[in-house]
């Protein structure tokens, strides 16, 4: 919001938008799967949901690729510093969507092996509830999330 | 801002993160103490020449790291594997990236709410948990559910070894290069997991089989969905068979592949289409049936070779013979009632609490601090997509389990792994991999 009151001449906002305009459109997401929650993950992407629709159905396999990390699942101790890995390995501009109650709070595993909340690990954009997520869900919250970049409202770094 | 405030000190480390540091290092995979650059790296030989004419092959060696992070290892699955060259020499699976703690979890639910946790253990067949839950919950309480749960419980079990075989089938494409089977084995799922959806209003994790019968009856115009599934299914299959069954390069990939014998499977206690996969008739609808699924004719599909290749064909089968028990489940359904009527174990209906204070009283005790168990263990054991899934209940005579352990499939199946990747090639990892189907949250649960 601060970004769009700023006084700006039309070459720089132009430019702005135009990057903020592609970087939305071919959004990358990286495979962060890890529990049921990634099934419906998976089945976004795939014939019925087709993911294909908003531009991102070219999931990564490397980090190194990706631009969006969809955290699906729940994190375990052990996981987490994989976790961190994985997003410092992500070029910027990034973002995070933690998908599913476990990855947003830890879910109904509230014990010694589960990190409550991803957030306590990486920046989280945008939180998707459900248990799991259905895949509209997991496109509302995607979308919601290429709205808010391309308003400016996520300023990326 | 909280969150940025986080990260920093996250990143340089000035206070310590919450989660505990895991012992990784104990677990990292020495070169092997023999090597002769060892020994001279430890101190132990000293010498001055640096020619190692015969130790050409040591140096080619190399640990390589596959996993936890990595797309083919369906989750969360760490290998790390010794080669030489393109072969495997030693290989050895690091689980526990997706511990749960759900055995401890479950200690402090309810016998009621039990199925809400064990459903997200094995989360292409969740009801597949529910069910041995509720089986081993039932058998220490010595209550029988009424023909028609036991039937409900057949139909929607069976169902779910479809949809899990279908995303089995799936991903093994997927692995070996065969995008479009994985497009059509999610989208036939679809189609099952909308039935489930009515019937009991989650896509997956449905919490719907419980101590005592099941949630709910089945929807208005059930028959009508089976039989759609019943139509539309078997077409499919012959799609995929189109695709698969004689596609050279599939059989390339995994005709030989991957190969595990009967003795082994044995030794390894590996059960489900691993097992079937090399010709043993092994499976617990027929040998030691539940919920009345001995009245229905079905077939248990083997194969001969115990390769990949195989274990495809077993699953394809085994979805055909699902589908013939679907039919006759759904032709024979019992009319009656969906649970038992025992007040203390299933909560009394709607309106019976509007007229009865002790209908009121019972719905409260059992939503509030749930029903007592005698004191016992039992054991309760069925065929779940993956082989043998077992409930070892412990009860104290409380209200919750004293203790919950799940002997789960995928768990045993994936000891596998180390005997079936000796001396492979490594692009033959991925189809092994896929070909065992394993779901890590039934492994490390
Ligand atoms: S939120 Fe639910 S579906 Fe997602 S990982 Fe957790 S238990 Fe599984």
């Amino acid at each position: 919001m601060a970004r769009r009151s700023q006084p700006g001449n039309l070459v720089t906002t132009t430019i702005d938008w135009a990057a903020r305009w592609a970087q939305t459109q071919s959004m990358w997401p990286a495979t962060f799967g890890l529990a049921c929650c990634a099934i419906e993950m998976m089945a976004t992407g795939t014939a019925h949901h087709d993911l294909a629709r908003f531009g991102m159905e070219v999931f990564r396999a490397s980090p190194r690729q990706a631009d969006l990390m969809i955290v699906a699942g729940r994190v375990s101790q052990k996981m987490a510093p994989v976790l961190r890995q994985v997003y410092d390995q992500m070029p910027e501009p990034k973002w995070v969507i933690s998908m599913g109650a476990c990855a947003s709070t830890g879910g109904m595993f509230n014990n010694y092996a589960l990190v409550q909340g991803v957030d306590q690990v990486v920046p989280v954009d945008m939180y998707v509830p459900g248990c799991p997520p259905g895949p509209q869900s997991l496109m509302h919250g995607i979308l919601t999330l290429q709205r808010q970049i391309m308003s400016g409202e996520k300023v990326t770094v | 801002m909280a969150d940025r405030r986080l990260l920093e000190t996250w990143v340089s480390g000035t206070e310590e993160p919450d989660a505990m540091p895991t012992d990784e290092g104990a677990q990292e995979m020495g070169v092997q103490e023999s090597g002769y650059r060892f020994r001279e790296q430890l101190g132990a030989v000293v010498t001055d020449d640096y020619l190692y004419e015969e130790e050409v092959s040591e140096d080619e060696r190399m640990i390589i790291n596959m996993g936890p992070q990595h797309p083919s290892t369906h989750g969360v699955l760490r290998l790390q594997l010794e080669l030489e060259g393109e072969m495997i020499k030693r290989c050895r699976p690091v689980i526990g990236y997706l511990h749960t703690g759900m055995e401890k979890t479950a200690e402090t639910l309810t016998y009621m709410q039990g199925p809400t946790n064990v459903t997200r253990m094995d989360y292409l067949a969740p009801l597949h948990n529910e069910l041995v839950y509720s089986l081993a919950t039932e058998q220490l309480l010595e209550v029988e559910v009424p023909p028609r749960a036991a039937a409900i419980r057949v139909l929607m079990t069976e169902l779910n070894r479809v949809s899990s075989h279908l995303v089995a089938l799936a991903t093994n494409g997927m692995d070996i290069g065969a995008i479009s089977m994985m497009m059509y084995g999610f989208r036939e799922r679809e189609l099952i997991l909308a039935f489930f959806e009515k019937t009991t209003g989650l896509r997956m994790n449905h919490n719907y089989i419980r101590p005592g019968g099941v949630a709910a009856d089945l929807p208005p115009g059930w028959r009508k969905d089976v039989k759609q599934i019943l139509k539309t299914i078997p077409k499919r299959l012959v799609q995929y068979d189109d695709l698969l069954k004689e596609n050279p390069i599939w059989l390339a990939r995994t005709q030989g592949v991957g190969v595990i014998t009967a003795e082994e499977c044995r030794a390894y206690s590996i059960t489900g289409p691993i097992l079937r996969a090399t010709g043993v008739d092994w499976d617990l609808r027929k040998v030691f049936p539940y919920s009345g699924i001995g009245q229905y004719e079905f077939d248990v599909p083997v194969g001969a070779h115990g390769d990949v290749y195989d274990r495809y064909r077993v699953r394809v089968e085994e979805i055909i013979q699902s589908l013939r028990i679907i039919e006759q489940v759904a032709d024979m359904m019992p009319s009656g009632d969906f649970r038992v009527s025992d007040r203390k174990v299933t909560p009394p209906p709607r309106a019976r609490i509007d007229e009865s204070m002790e209908a009121l009283i019972h719905h409260f005790k059992i939503f509030t601090e749930g029903f007592r168990a005698p004191p016992g263990e039992t054991y309760a054991a069925i065929e779940s997509p993956r082989g043998e899934l077992g409930c070892y209940l412990v009860s104290d005579g409380g209200g919750k389990p004293w203790r919950c352990h799940i002997r789960a499939p995928s768990f045993y199946n994936l000891q596998a792994l180390p005997v079936m990747l000796a001396e492979s090639m490594v692009a033959d990892t991925i189809a092994t991999i896929a070909s065992l189907d394993p779901v890590m949250g039934d492994v490390d649960r």
